[in-house]
């Protein structure tokens, strides 16, 4: 009789690529069902058109790279680029500007280096930040949030994704552009106009809350380590005070501010936690999301963008090997002098 | 109370303890042969004491120790050699080796054993010896010669003997077993031990998912003479390394490349401890152990008390194996165990536990995913490595960075691979990488010598050569001298006759072609002959 001649060990967690894939997809949803509320449904329909178009992209890849399509399509990890890149971009983009971005993110950010696991940059950060120098004006077009005006319907929305010349829309300043902008407000003066709402802007506060909540709930799941987030969050929060410079016309923003508006909660949990990309230990990834957050308060502050979390990750993406280099671990018995 | 610390990393695999009923001890009875690798331990092979034909007894030696790091191999029972030849043993690369095959007689004479009550009115050298002589070898896994280990003990202060009985992989209870039925051996056992090393503590470490064990260990402890301290700590695996139970019980830390020995410590299995007080108080060598038959492909899972040498396909009935479930057949636990490709290979030394698993219990993994660098490695690892960068520094065979990651202090336990969500098989990948480095060291170390002979060769050559330059120059020096004195001697002349002086037949040609003393003559410096030198 023959036996089956396998290597240790011979058991395995219930754990596989795949569930932590549809874990973060899951972890999304506040987020994304915040950003409906507040801006109405752009996103969603960014998400389900930039995500076919992901699927049919990853597939022909495969398929020319000679890989088994239906194995690795079953991972979902395209889903999740596509998805993380389509929450970033503003709703009511046209198609083209979602299928550079998608294309550029599945090809660029990660095929061309080998595909999953291989890529040196987040690879939803390549599309956006290629699609933000590329097209500066329709990556800062943001829809006013509910409350501001009225939100675009499901029509509208199609209208402005498919018939891009024809439809007019409702666009003003997000909180960090009017921040940005101050040149004599004082920032109490600045925040009890109406866009700040009650604590960092109006909509804005909500939708960082939900993707907090969605992140703090991936947490719980294990899918990261606090590391990374926390990091970043107290380095731009110690940073902000800093700058804040009494509530002054040049003051750079209260903490809460930069904490509740933009990209931050969305980059906090679900951008930078992107593992293939970051530093790996958990010293490293202190390191890294601490930089992190402390560039993207000098790029929003100083920057000319409407935000910098993208280029901040992708800044720390290059310093990851190095700053893996002078964060390993110590060692079981390499404590103290060596042997 | 003891404190007890914490270890980095660690998983909680599903313990399934239960399966195997620990604390009840089953007869393995007598199978038709015995088939007794030479080689059962960490060292080099034992040498054969018996031919093929011959009738032996139990507890005789079959097998003589070859050196020091070697163990002796006796006969479990009576009966007759009927070959001594290749056959497959217990090792993950399915090996054969060299095995004496014993057709048993079912009488199970014995040779008179030589009991030793009075042990402690020996020296602890005298006790060693029977030790060794006894062929015990490390029961827990590892299989390091048990004299050699207290021997290397003898260099260092010993004050603490650690017990580990831990026994941390999932499904083995051999060792919970041998505390419920024998936890009074386990103390004469560590008693012993301590007495041979002269160390002041014993500490039985037992994990607390083994309550029965643990308070049969106190009840015996308690009757000890010596300080014996039983501590109980939280079930994890891999808590059982030797090096993570020295660092729960004490907080320290063994440094990486050193031994126990060097913080006062030695550390034995139970197993090991009955074995020496069996050895010691009754003179009988190591011919039985016990080993745990489970898995659910098993209708009659439990502990069975059994011969060296009896073929796993022999227990596998008695455990009621039903093949049809089942595709693997695991030497040891689900997370360190290693596959065995046929039921014919013998229990060893080291064999604490055959599982037998069905495909559902634990199914055949799924083909690898790609690394993300989740970290969920690094978070398990008891070591503190960083399992992700040495999977990808051994796919690209950069040695150096393995090194400079400390790949030679993974011990190998597998919880990295456990909760990989790519179902990487990690461990694969580190031993790979260590055997790569060592075939560089080995073929380094080769390269070094041969090139250090080739340099003192060279040397050598050189020395000669500048010898019989100066000799040369010597000769020279002193043919010219001559000449000197002889004034007014025509070199012409001088070398007519020397030439015709070599035309004699009684001068035999070739010593002087070789001879360096020729060399002044045909220098032209000094005879001016048409011919052209050299």
């Amino acid at each position: 009789m023959a036996f089956l001649r396998i290597t240790s060990p011979h058991g395995h967690a219930a754990n596989s690529v795949t569930t932590v894939m549809q874990t973060v997809l899951l972890a999304t949803l506040p987020g994304v069902f915040a950003l409906t509320w507040f801006f109405g449904p752009g996103t969603l329909l960014n998400i389900a058109f930039g995500g076919l178009l992901a699927l049919l992209l990853e597939f022909t890849v495969l398929k020319l790279r000679g890989r088994d399509a239906r194995y690795y399509l079953n991972d979902f990890s395209v889903l999740v680029t596509s998805t993380l890149l389509c929450i970033a971009l503003p709703p009511y983009a046209p198609w083209w500007l979602i299928v550079v971005g998608v294309a550029t993110s599945v090809l660029l950010g990660k095929h061309v280096f080998g595909g999953l696991g291989y890529n040196p940059f987040n690879p939803a950060m390549v599309g956006y930040v290629v699609l933000l120098i590329s097209f500066p004006l329709q990556m800062s077009s943001w829809t006013a949030p509910r409350g501001l005006a009225e939100v675009p319907g499901v029509l509208d929305a199609l209208q402005a994704m498919f018939l891009p010349n024809s439809y007019d829309a409702v666009t003003m300043a997000t909180p960090l552009d009017a921040l940005r902008q101050n040149k004599g407000l004082l920032m109490a003066d600045l925040q009890s106009q109406p866009p700040f709402g009650h604590l960092a802007g109006l909509g804005w506060e909500t939708v960082n809350l939900a993707f907090a909540a969605g992140g703090i709930w991936l947490l719980y799941k294990r899918i990261f380590t606090w590391h990374a987030p926390v990091a970043m969050l107290a380095a731009m929060t110690l940073a902000a005070l800093i700058g804040f410079d009494g509530g002054s016309s040049s003051s750079g923003g209260s903490p809460v501010v930069h904490l509740l508006s933009g990209g931050t909660m969305f980059g906090a949990f679900f951008i930078i936690t992107d593992p293939v990309s970051s530093a790996v230990s958990n010293r490293g990834r202190l390191v890294f999301g601490a930089l992190i957050g402390l560039l993207i308060y000098i790029i929003r502050v100083n920057g000319n963008y409407p935000d910098a979390v993208a280029f901040a990750v992708l800044i720390l993406n290059f310093a990851a090997p190095f700053i893996d280099h002078y964060t390993q671990p110590t060692t079981y018995g390499h404590r103290g002098p060596k042997a | 109370m003891r404190r007890i610390y914490d270890i980095h990393g660690g998983i909680h695999p599903p313990e399934r303890k239960a399966l195997s009923q620990p604390g009840q001890l089953r007869p393995a009875g007598m199978p038709a042969q015995l088939v007794l690798p030479l080689s059962q331990h960490i060292g080099k092979p034992a040498e054969v004491l018996v031919e093929v034909g011959e009738r032996v007894l139990g507890g005789q030696p079959l097998a003589q120790a070859d050196g020091l790091v070697s163990v002796p191999v006796h006969a479990p029972t009576s009966g007759t050699v009927i070959a001594i030849e290749a056959r497959s043993v217990p090792h993950p690369s399915g090996l054969t080796n060299q095995c004496i095959v014993i057709d048993c007689d079912g009488q199970d004479a014995w040779l008179p054993l030589a009991p030793l009550v009075e042990w402690q009115q020996q020296s602890p050298d005298a006790l060693v010896e029977r030790v060794r002589a006894a062929g015990i070898a490390g029961m827990g896994g590892a299989g390091f010669p048990t004299a050699v280990k207290l021997l290397a003990s003898d260099k260092h202060k010993i004050d603490t003997l650690i017990i580990n009985g831990t026994e941390c992989e999932p499904y083995i209870t051999a060792d919970d077993t041998l505390m419920q039925v024998a936890a009074d051996k386990i103390i004469e056992g560590a008693e012993i031990l301590a007495f041979i090393v002269g160390a002041e503590q014993i500490l039985i470490g037992v994990e607390d998912n083994k309550p029965d064990a643990l308070s049969a260990i106190q009840t015996a402890a308690a009757k000890s003479k010596r300080a014996v301290e039983v501590a109980s700590f939280p079930t994890k695996y891999p808590s059982g390394g030797e090096k993570q139970l020295i660092e729960i019980l004490t907080g320290q830390q063994v440094p990486s490349g050193r031994i126990p020995a060097d913080l006062g410590l030695l550390c034995q299995n139970p197993g090991t401890a009955v074995a020496v007080r069996d050895a010691i108080i009754e003179g009988r060598p190591l011919t039985r152990r016990i080993v745990t038959l489970t898995g659910e492909a098993l209708s009659a899972p439990g502990n069975f008390d059994v011969m060296l040498g009896t073929p796993i396909a022999h227990l596998l009935t008695l455990a009621g194996f039903q093949p049809e479930h089942n595709r693997r057949l695991i030497h040891g636990g689900p997370m360190m165990g290693f596959a065995l490709d046929n039921a014919e290979i013998p229990i060893v030394k080291t064999s604490n536990c055959i599982l037998v698993p069905t495909e559902q219990e634990l199914p055949t993994p799924p083909p690898a995913q790609a690394c993300i660098r989740c970290g969920l490695c690094a978070e398990a690892c008891p070591a503190s490595l960083l399992p992700q960068q040495l999977y990808w520094f051994a796919r690209a065979k950069d040695q150096d960075a393995l090194e400079a990651h400390n790949l030679f202090d993974c011990i190998e336990c597998g919880a990295c691979a456990w909760v990989c969500p790519s179902n990487i098989p990690l461990v694969q990948y580190y031993r790979a990488g260590k055997a790569s480095i060592i075939d560089t060291r080995q073929e380094k170390a080769r390269s070094d010598r041969l090139r250090e002979r080739f340099e003192a060769r060279q040397e050598r050559i050189a020395r000669e050569a500048e010898e019989r330059e100066a000799k040369r120059a010597a000769r020279k020096a002193a043919a010219e001298q001559k000449v000197a004195a002889g004034g007014s001697e025509d070199p012409v002349q001088a070398a007519i006759a020397r030439a015709k002086a070599r035309k004699q037949p009684t001068e035999p040609m070739a010593d002087q072609s070789t001879d360096p003393a020729v060399a002044p003559v045909t220098d032209p410096a000094t005879t001016p002959s048409k011919e052209p030198a050299e």
